[in-house]
């Protein structure tokens, strides 16, 4: 079975992000980058299954700037056996990365897609979705465990969902697509050996025009602001103090 | 312009959140139907119909709809959304699901997570985590939006929508149900509550969240707990609030043994009123309280289940 992963390169999850003074957006200038948490998660259950003798092979994927070839080199050195790189240069929506996904897909014909469910810039949780949609694929997203094998039936995946009030489970004929949440797994570190293997293994280019995909948003982005900071309040010194508190000046007992 | 809600429910109640959506919806202003797809769901459109500002509750009865799973949802939303300007949902699990698909089938982009609407096409969200806020503009003929239902009011209930059946049934045979596995909980829901108190990794096992049930049970509250704890193993993670968890902006937050990392600040800080209490004198969380009381845990809060 053949699975393809897809990273994406953000703003490290430790670093305290500024908006730029012009308010155009988040100023990422010097910025620590990594590979988005959740996809972390994505490329590491890619690799449990590989391990399983589930997974035969692990395509990375990303689309952005050159420098998100790093994220592949990381993917590459954690077990992924490729990697596709859709370069481009501009902001790309979720739409337009589940499009330039789909050209790959069509391409690969991979028998599973594993994303992580949200990046932790733009927090939109939407391409795997829209990725599922294009490719006509079932969607099993915010997934806490992928099971293949024993109680599950040839040709499906099942997955177990995070939902609001509590757990999901679908059953997804594959190929399917799968969003990672923070349960799947305890996605492991690159070993220094590995970091090293993987820059002898194979990284592609591709353009968007490549894969008959238009750059385009529907979507401008007019201003972005720093939230208003709430004040910290009093320190109280007992429980009756704090209930006397509640009672009368905030009023909410 | 006109506006398609999709209405969320579960167990034939309609979901609390489906008013503040409304309530989005009439900010973005123009005539609102509710969509309501489910089976048996008769109760929940008589529920829906009530709810003020809404013009017409349109019923999708069928088995296909019945446990809500994205691919007939999202080709049902597809098979209506030419007669509408915007299509909004929660920005719940449901809503996140469901939304992006159809988005994708209409190729249109989707705008997530509303927190404000500027104009019928404007709208502001959060990016990184809620540490800055977007303002976009959408040029899109159909906007597909999921809306933060704690940063809009709900509408009331008082209205008198028509109900009127749908008869398309969207066919998807790439998924099915295998089933579900639901928190039991005579509490009000997280998402929804007045109040809410929340237990972090100070709580030091899971045992010890039994010390806020008494609390919870004296103040109507809804139990919470931030990453840590969930991480930790102590609660499901269905309790969890904070960014990777449950967003809730209830009358009273009472964070207990959290320190307040960001990412649970992410979740709650646009609550009303916010307790802290804490052992540690300098944890984070101290910063965006109004009340702060440091102190053993252990202590406190079985002294505050019996004075309350």
């Amino acid at each position: 079975m053949k699975v393809l992963v897809a990273v994406k390169r953000v703003i490290d999850y430790n670093v305290k992000i500024r908006v730029k003074a012009d308010h155009s957006d988040v100023d990422l200038t010097n910025v620590k980058m990594a590979m988005n948490p959740f996809c972390e998660i994505a490329v590491e259950e890619a690799v449990r299954l590989k391990e399983k003798g589930v997974a035969s092979e692990i395509v990375a994927v990303t689309v952005g700037p050159k420098a998100a070839q790093e994220q592949l080199r990381t993917a590459l050195a954690l077990g992924a056996d490729r990697a596709i790189h859709v370069e481009t240069d501009e902001r790309v929506e979720s739409l337009t990365v589940a499009k330039l996904l789909k050209g790959v897909v069509d391409e690969e014909k991979p028998d599973l897609v594993i994303l992580g469910k949200q990046a932790i810039d733009t927090d939109n949780n939407q391409t795997g979705q829209m990725l599922a949609a294009l490719t006509d694929m079932g969607q099993g997203t915010f997934a806490s465990e992928v099971a293949f094998g024993e109680g599950v039936e040839a040709g499906e995946v099942r997955v177990t969902r995070e939902i609001d009030g509590g757990l999901q489970t679908v059953a997804l004929k594959l190929p399917a697509v799968v969003t990672t949440d923070l349960r799947l797994n305890e996605p492991r570190y690159a070993k220094l050996p590995d970091i090293m293997k993987a820059k002898k293994k194979p990284l592609e280019t591709k353009t968007p025009e490549a894969l008959g995909v238009a750059v385009s948003s529907g979507l401008t982005l007019l201003k972005v602001e720093t939230p208003a900071e709430r004040k910290g309040g009093v320190k109280v010194g007992s429980v009756d103090e704090l209930i006397d508190k509640l009672k009368n000046e905030a009023k909410v007992l | 312009m006109s506006i398609l809600v999709l209405a969320e429910h579960h167990n034939g109640q309609l979901a609390a959140g489906t008013a503040h959506v409304v309530g989005a919806a009439q900010a973005i202003g123009g005539d609102i139907d509710l969509l309501v797809a489910g089976e048996n769901v008769g109760g929940v459109a008589e529920a829906a119909a009530r709810l003020d500002g809404v013009a017409r509750v349109r019923v999708a009865d069928n088995p296909a709809y019945a446990h809500q799973l994205p691919e007939p949802l999202a080709d049902l939303l597809v098979a209506l959304a030419d007669e509408y300007s915007h299509v909004l949902a929660a920005a719940s699990t449901e809503g996140k699901n469901v939304l992006p698909r159809l988005a994708a089938l209409k190729d249109v982009s989707q705008i997530s997570e509303i927190l404000g609407v500027e104009s019928a096409d404007t709208f502001t969200r959060p990016i990184y985590a809620g540490n800055a806020i977007a303002t976009v503009q959408s040029s899109d003929p159909l906007k597909v939006i999921t809306v933060r239902t704690t940063a809009f009011d709900a509408v009331s209930e008082g209205g008198a929508a028509s109900i009127e059946a749908l008869d398309y049934i969207a066919d998807s045979a790439c998924s099915r149900f295998i089933g579900e596995e639901l928190a039991q909980s005579e509490r009000p829901e997280l998402g929804g509550a007045r109040v809410v108190i929340s237990g972090g990794r100070g709580m030091g096992n899971g045992d010890n969240f039994k010390l806020l049930d008494g609390i919870a049970d004296k103040l109507g509250a809804a139990v919470g707990a931030s990453r840590a704890a969930v991480d930790a193993g102590f609660v499901p993670n269905d309790m969890q609030v904070g960014q990777t968890g449950k967003i809730v902006a209830p009358d009273l937050y009472i964070a207990v043994g959290i320190s307040g990392a960001i990412q649970h600040l992410a979740g709650m800080k646009d609550s009303k009123v916010i307790v802290a209490i804490n052992k540690d004198d300098d944890a984070p969380i101290f910063q965006v309280a109004d009340y702060g009381l440091v102190g053993d845990l252990f202590e406190i809060l079985p002294e505050l289940e019996q004075k309350l």
